[in-house]
């Protein structure tokens, strides 16, 4: 499986107005790429995984994920697309506290049934047990999440967020809480998962040891020309 | 079923929080629905001083004086009937019994009435309860006396003590009918109606009482200063025909008491005033009746106390929920779905504080109906709920769904905005 997951151009994207967070004028990102995204805080790092994920609108410009065009759908469309179509794992407290780990890594199915459909014949506790082992918690899917070290949660929130085989996954510094053992173990698994499911995976970090694991590195501050738009203006 | 799940879910781990607030909300609802079951009580009990009465006849006067003078013991009737007149109707073929009622004397406070034995069988309160004796018998010779049981429990009488008849309200030495005085021979047991503040004695007695005075030269009531006698009270030719204050009608057929209401009201021989019990009640409530409004009022501001606190609830918890609100958009989850989910678990908050406040309602009245009857002689009586209720219980829940959708609009508005960075 191969094309393109992720296409920006043009992208203008301000919170006010005057004040450009983001310019990029060219991002493409093929499926099976796994991406190093860097740049220091306020580089917009955070509002590109927004607009990557159809939470934020661009202003002008157009993203297009999986070849469809976000600028030109609505709000619901676009959270119906994410439910179907990507997966998101933030820094820390990823999951629902009061549901156990099984729920929280179902609710990407519960909430869509086009996911469910694309687990196809496969029970869903199957499916769960499936995703579980890949990521190394099969013994913890009743636990509750109270119980559950950072390193565990994280492994959770990845589970949820590959479940269903999702084109696209965003990982927003998903291992700076862990400890550097934990972190290679938690990429390994997560590179397995991406590839197993033919995912791009756009992974910020500011580690830049684990740089060497991407297949390629993107660094935001040379793509965005915000900054520069802003002091030219 | 997901979102279902989710709220129980929710509302589960925030035990804490989740009771208090369905315990405020219960409160509100145990208050509105608790005073609509006293407002009906205490209109029921109301409605309730005089059964068994058809008609009450007096002298032509207002309505209200009459029922007032007469059932409550308050002000002084608007004249009086000659005795045969009662005689005279008592004969009518719809009436099936009249008992005179004789006003215009007291003893320490408390009205004297003088009346026949007759009247003990035939008045009823509340439900059809009839006057009961605690202790000793009716009255029936013409120097007995039957107290009601705050007359007894205030001056501390009992079977056997003397009473000194007074003409009017007031004490005054000079105006007592001394050389006639009368002995107690019953108490009555608490009716929580005015009876309880009366004291009978039997027409002959107040007769006799009335002609030893007038044998007594200075003790003549229409002289008295001071004194209420009321107009029509003057018994000064007692030789002549007796007259009484009002006689109460009990028909054969209820339906022909409108029809011998009419009837007395042309009264060709003696100008009366004929009044049907209920319908007077139900005039005087409707002028007191603005308590009531007081009433329901305050149980609409304790509700809106309620449903403050619950929306104050829901938004400082929604404040620690904006984590969960970002992880739902993160998945996927539309407006619809966060919508839902805040509206449901506040729902469902209003849903069981109404259940437990009508439950603490029900549960209260089952413990406490017995006791306030006893202790105030209200009946509230275990009913379902009335239309009233209903409609209660459904602005509560409206109004907690409704609550409900402003801070799932926020939320959704907000995790847009910032759901998605790590720092919410």
């Amino acid at each position: 499986m191969s094309g393109t997951a992720v296409e920006l151009s043009q992208v203008r994207f301000a919170y006010r107005e005057q004040q450009p967070v983001l310019a990029i004028d060219h991002l493409s990102i093929a499926r099976g790429e796994t991406v190093f995204l860097h740049g220091p805080s306020g580089s917009g790092k955070t509002t590109l995984l927004g607009i990557l994920a159809g939470v934020l609108q661009a202003n002008s410009g157009s993203v297009r994920i999986l070849e469809q065009d976000f600028t030109r759908m609505s709000g619901g469309a676009r959270d119906a697309f994410r439910a179907r179509h990507l997966g998101y794992v933030f820094q820390m407290f990823n999951l629902i506290p009061y549901l156990s780990v099984r729920e929280n890594i179902l609710l990407p199915i519960r909430l869509d049934a086009g996911r469910r459909a694309r687990l196809g014949e496969v029970s869903l506790d199957r499916a769960v047990r499936t995703m579980a082992e890949e990521l190394d918690i099969a013994g913890l899917l009743d636990a509750p999440i109270g119980e559950l070290s950072v390193g565990q949660q994280q492994r959770v929130a990845a589970a949820r967020a590959l479940i269903g085989s999702p084109e696209v996954v965003i990982a927003d510094e998903p291992t700076s809480a862990l400890d550097t053992d934990r972190r290679e173990q938690f990429l390994r698994l997560l590179f397995a998962s991406c590839e197993k499911a033919q995912a791009a995976l756009v992974f910020v970090s500011h580690d830049h040891t684990l740089r060497p694991l991407f297949s390629r590195t993107v660094s935001l501050t040379d793509i965005n020309r915000a900054t520069s738009l802003r002091s030219a203006a | 079923m997901l979102i279902p799940r989710l709220a129980l879910h929710s509302l589960r781990s925030r035990l804490l929080t989740t009771s208090l607030t369905v315990a405020s909300i219960a409160l509100s609802v145990t208050l509105l629905v608790g005073i609509e079951h006293v407002r009906a009580g205490v209109r029921a009990s109301f409605a309730g001083t005089i059964r068994g009465v058809d008609l009450i006849v007096g002298a032509r006067g207002g309505t209200l004086q009459a029922l007032l003078s007469t059932v409550f013991g308050i002000g002084s009737p608007s004249g009086s009937v000659k005795l045969s007149t009662v005689e005279r109707w008592k004969t009518h073929p719809a009436v099936k019994w009249a008992v005179p009622y004789s006003l215009g004397d007291s003893h320490r406070g408390f009205r004297v009435v003088g009346t026949t034995p007759e009247f003990f069988e035939r008045y009823r309160f509340r439900n059809n309860a009839s006057v009961t004796l605690t202790s000793g018998h009716i009255a029936a010779g013409d120097t007995d006396v039957v107290i009601g049981s705050d007359v007894a429990d205030r001056l501390q009488y009992t079977v056997g003590s003397p009473v000194v008849v007074v003409h009017g309200l007031r004490d005054i030495g000079t105006s007592s009918h001394e050389t006639h005085p009368f002995r107690v021979v019953g108490v009555l047991r608490r009716t929580f109606t005015p009876i309880d503040r009366s004291i009978y004695v039997t027409l002959e007695g107040i007769k006799a009482m009335h002609e030893e005075d007038a044998n007594v030269p200075g003790a003549m009531p229409g002289a008295m200063p001071g004194a209420e006698a009321p107009p029509g009270m003057n018994r000064l030719s007692a030789a002549a025909d007796e007259q009484v204050s009002a006689f109460f009608v009990g028909t054969r057929n209820r339906f022909e008491a409108l029809m011998l209401q009419r009837e007395m009201n042309t009264d060709l021989v003696e100008p009366l005033t004929a009044v049907i019990p209920g319908v007077a009640l139900g005039e005087l409530w409707q002028n007191i009746g603005s308590a009531e409004v007081g009433l329901r009022v305050i149980a609409l501001f304790a509700v809106a106390i309620g449903l403050t606190g619950m929306l104050v609830a829901l938004y400082s918890s929604l404040e620690a929920r904006r984590r969960e609100m970002a992880i739902f958009r993160a998945i996927g989850a539309g407006p619809r779905t966060i919508i839902s989910l805040l509206v449901l678990e506040s729902g469902m908050l209003a849903l069981l504080g109404c259940v437990v406040g009508v439950g603490t309602v029900y549960l209260g009245l089952a413990f406490a109906q017995s006791p306030i009857e006893q202790r105030f002689g209200l009946h509230l009586s275990i009913r379902p709920l009335g239309i009233t209720e209903w409609g209660y219980l459904a602005m509560v829940l409206a109004a907690g769904i409704v609550i409900g959708v402003v801070p799932a609009w926020k939320a959704y508005r907000t995790s847009l905005v910032d759901g998605l960075s790590p720092r919410a």
